[in-house]
């Protein structure tokens, strides 16, 4: 007996909502990653939660494929940060207007 | 309420006010170093639903590989303390509304559902029995992560390669 699953969803729900806000209201650019990786995190507590509710093991198995995805898109993404930065030497959102004429 | 449920809410409010204190930082090091303390709180909740290799590589992975990479990028850039810009509340009083009426109901559906009286049962997976599972039935899902990993350590090294000398563009910051 810990807790029923539904307060688990709360805490990943929360959790989320969070994130989203991070990576929604922000502009600098970090900052939206690591909204991001917020966003993943709370994803990992729902199917941990999720795995022991139905005593499926596939929900760990999953949470470990999260935890590699963001691993993969974290880098992706600061590299992506340091050419912006390397191009217009800034990482605020609202100042990349090369497309603008 | 047993032992473990107070563990679990006590892990829950390190984890809540962590990454509020975290989302509202305006200095970018301090946000890490709270984050960090939320993927702690999470790697323990882990521990807790009976995933104890799952909080390891949670400390592992996300407090140790992930943050320390965001640390390092922030460190390079040089960032400027500049001011940074808030929406009106006309803006997001909507939208605040609606995350908290969403907030409510989820709430009431969670709190009225038949089956959330029982709470969950104890159970622990040892890492023996995860990477058995793991190995035995998600072989390929561990190669296509593997070779996804391959593709981003690549991709990285293209992206994050120091630019040629272009005779156009406007590069104006170029350091």
């Amino acid at each position: 007996m810990i807790v029923p699953y539904g307060h688990v969803l709360l805490l990943a729900g929360a959790l989320f909502a969070l994130g989203l806000v991070c990576a929604v209201a922000r502009r600098n650019l970090v900052m939206v990653l690591l909204g991001v990786e917020i966003m993943l995190n709370a994803a990992g507590i729902a199917f941990v939660g999720a795995a022991l509710r139905w005593q499926q093991l596939e929900g760990q198995i999953f949470v470990l494929f999260i935890m590699a995805l963001a691993a993969a898109e974290v880098s992706v993404g600061l590299a992506l940060i340091v050419r912006a930065y390397r191009r217009t030497g800034s990482i605020d959102q609202t100042t990349y207007d090369l497309l603008k004429w | 309420m047993t032992f473990h449920g107070l563990i679990f809410y006590g892990l829950a409010a390190v984890i809540l006010g962590a990454t509020l204190a975290a989302v509202t930082r305006r200095n970018l090091v301090h946000a890490v170093v709270y984050l960090i303390i939320s993927f702690f709180g999470t790697a323990a909740v882990y521990y807790l639903l009976g995933a104890p290799f799952l909080g390891i590589l949670e400390v592992i992975i996300y407090a140790g590989a992930i943050m320390v990479l965001f640390l390092f990028i922030i460190m390079m850039l040089r960032v400027e303390r500049q001011a940074e810009y808030r929406f009106s509340l006309g803006q997001w009083l909507p939208a605040a509304i609606l995350g908290l009426m969403f907030l409510v109901l989820v709430a009431l559906l969670v709190s009225t559902d038949p089956g959330a009286g029982a709470g969950l049962t104890a159970a622990t997976v040892s890492p023996r029995v995860f990477g058995r599972f793991l190995f035995q039935r998600y072989w390929l899902a561990v190669e296509i992560v593997s070779f996804l990993l391959l593709i981003v350590l690549i991709g990285a090294l293209v992206l994050g390669r120091a630019p040629a000398r272009r005779p156009t563009g406007g590069t104006e910051g170029d350091p």
